[in-house]
């Protein structure tokens, strides 16, 4: 039946993991780099590592997400009436 | 805005030109990736209901997600404070949880493929045509408005003549939502919640560090001419319109928060598309659902930055204080972003609003073109072809719905706030839709006749309460109007439509298993717990009460 069907053609947990993760990677090394000035602009906090370490976080997470239940086979096969 | 250019340009590099190029690169990759899926017109318009439930369920909020939710809530925020968290907590939250518990099961046990063929088969034609016709109208309209602002944004950062920036970002839009129809507007809107909390959190955490924290804001907002009345929530006089603080509330909780966003989040297609678009019945009642709990902490990403940048940047503080300058409320993000982010960070910012505004034109778009080809042109136009032919329709008519958009951009360019513009546009067509629904769902006796009559003249009176308010007879700052409106057209579509129902003959019962509650059987009404839907909290029924609870807490924190 229907539930045969693969949710769509691709995972898009790993589309979205592969754009937050570079934009994670681009984001620390500027911060990684950031003059004083940027920072100030800031009211003080280095954004740009903070938010590109957060966005590596995410990507880690949904990475082992995608990894733990795969879309294409049902990984539970237990019958309805549990 | 052309003449606020110089103020409002950002100071983007070429790095941050990288991230936005990133983004487009990914948003047409997700239309190409889709299109593989696409071999029936259910696909391409919903997804050949296969999407699980947490991807319906952000696309669900995506949707709403648009230019008009970012900016226009962040303006409302710069200038009502708090008591714009009522769109969400008390407007969206319910709504959407008495989507996914009680209405969802007719719509997706009824196997419609769209809103107004619901209507359809419970009412008939004259009332699928008047529902069919003013839908789509209204998305054509809401799209312009979602593609004026994303070409205002790229006009203050590239400097891009608006015409310029409305043909590129409807040419993107437009690809690949006919390559992949509405997976790829469900997909990209999935990745585009994350881009624009990817944005928006940072913003509102340096913003919140700025003014000292949350108490620092408090202090500042209660120095500021706003006063200390737009830190607390209730009673949001402001915001309502209204003077004394107790038709206030009921003002909010009746107009606001039962008839206008009840009508908007459960008879719009927009956002029913999304559930509708799930993969079986238990998801389908989580789509909403699910969707609530990211919806009741967006205000603090979309408000809270509004209400932080009128206090914060001297321009916009200035035009709080004397109602004139150079920048107005809905400059509020612009200006926050201009004056906190460092290069990185801000094209990430600009790629947020992008993203945003694509969403929302996006789900306008792939709706657009649902009803105009299911509804009117299988329907009425050109009956009985082959299913490809209304999947190459469904694809020209979205090259249509773009072209329609681009001319109604203009239009949205003569309002100053946003907001209102579109409240005014949902009491047209969603208070009376609501009542007429809600009826129809309970009452058997209901006659296909009430159904068209009372959407008629609900909607004629919305028209009446905006033209009496918008020539001084009704008199009405803020809000008001539209709450009075939709609330009056919700009053005057159920009385009119219990009295012709009276005098006219009911539908067969036979005719209305499914579609009617007391006429459809428990088993239909509910789902069967299929592979995958195991767990206490896959339950819609526990989740939304979960949800809820939540809601209430964060009314009285923040009350």
């Amino acid at each position: 039946m229907a539930e045969k069907k693969k949710a769509g053609a691709f995972d898009i947990r790993i589309v979205i993991a592969t754009l937050v993760g570079i934009y994670g990677v681009v984001l620390t090394i500027l911060g990684i780099v950031e003059k004083q000035a940027e920072i100030d602009k800031a009211a003080g906090i280095n954004i740009n590592l903070w938010g590109g370490l957060g966005m590596l976080v995410f990507t880690a997470l949904f990475v082992l997400w995608a990894r733990l239940r795969p879309i294409a086979v049902p990984v539970d096969a237990k019958p309805a009436d549990e | 805005m052309l003449a606020q250019q110089s103020i409002l340009r950002l100071d983007a590099t070429a790095i941050d030109y990288i991230i936005i190029a990133l983004y487009f690169v990914f948003v047409l990759g997700i239309g190409y990736l889709a299109r593989r899926a696409v071999s029936s017109s259910l696909d391409f318009f919903l997804s050949g209901r296969s999407l699980p439930a947490w991807v319906t369920g952000l696309a669900f909020i995506s949707a709403n997600l648009g230019a008009i939710e970012i900016m226009g809530m962040s303006a409302n925020g710069a200038q009502y404070g708090m008591p714009t968290v009522h769109y969400f907590w008390i407007g969206a939250i319910p709504a959407m949880l008495f989507l996914g518990v009680v209405m969802m099961p007719f719509y997706y046990g009824s196997k419609v493929r769209s809103v107004p063929e619901f209507m359809l088969r419970r009412f008939g034609k004259p009332a699928h045509l008047v529902n069919a016709i003013s839908f789509a109208l209204a998305q054509v309209l809401i799209a312009g408005v979602n593609l004026f602002l994303l070409a205002t944004i790229v006009n203050v950062l590239l400097g891009w003549p608006i015409w310029v920036s409305v043909i590129v970002a409807a040419l993107i839009v437009l690809s690949y939502i006919t390559l992949g129809g509405l997976s790829a507007a469900i997909y990209n809107e999935v990745l585009q919640f994350f881009v624009i909390v990817a944005a928006l959190l940072p913003l509102t955490l340096v913003g919140l560090h700025k003014v000292g924290g949350w108490q620092g804001l408090v202090d500042k907002v209660t120095a500021s001419p706003g006063g200390s009345e737009q830190m607390s929530a209730w009673p949001g006089n402001a915001l309502s319109g209204f003077g004394n603080s107790f038709l206030s509330v009921i003002g909010i909780v009746f107009g606001l928060g039962f008839v206008l966003s009840f009508g908007y989040w459960t008879t719009n297609f927009v956002e029913v598309q999304r559930a509708m678009a799930s993969r079986n019945m238990s998801a389908a009642r989580r789509t909403p659902i699910i969707g609530s709990f990211p919806k009741m902490f967006v205000p603090f990403i979309v408000i809270i930055p509004g209400i932080i940048a009128a206090v914060v940047v001297p321009e916009l503080a200035q035009f709080k204080a004397t109602g004139s300058g150079e920048v107005d409320y809905n400059d509020a993000l612009l200006l926050l972003m201009r004056d906190l982010l460092p290069n990185g960070m801000l094209g990430l910012a600009i790629t947020g609003l992008l993203a945003s505004f694509m969403a929302g034109m996006a789900a306008n778009l792939s709706s657009f073109n649902t009803v105009m080809s299911y509804d009117i042109i299988e329907r009425y136009l050109i009956k009985d072809r082959p299913d490809d032919f209304y999947l190459r329709t469904g694809r020209w008519v979205t090259v249509a719905g773009t072209l329609i958009a681009i001319g109604t951009a203009a239009i949205a360019s003569g309002y100053s706030n946003l907001m209102d513009y579109l409240q005014q546009l949902f009491s047209f067509f969603n208070a009376p839709l609501f009542a007429t629904f809600i009826l129809g769902m309970f009452w058997k006796r209901m006659t296909a006749a009430a159904g068209w009559i009372g959407l008629v003249s609900g909607t004629a009176t919305a028209i009446l309460v905006f033209v009496l308010s918008e020539n001084g007879v009704i008199n009405l700052p803020g809000q008001g109007a539209s709450f009075v409106g939709a609330g009056a057209a919700f009053v005057v579509d159920i009385l009119i439509s219990v009295l012709v129902s009276t005098m006219t003959r009911p539908k067969e019962e036979s005719e209305l298993v499914g579609l009617v509650y007391s006429l459809t059987p428990k088993e239909q009404r509910t789902e069967v717990v299929l592979r995958g839907d195991h767990g206490w909290y896959r339950r819609p029924v526990l989740l939304a009460g979960i949800s809820l609870a939540m809601t209430i807490v964060l009314n009285i924190v923040f009350g």
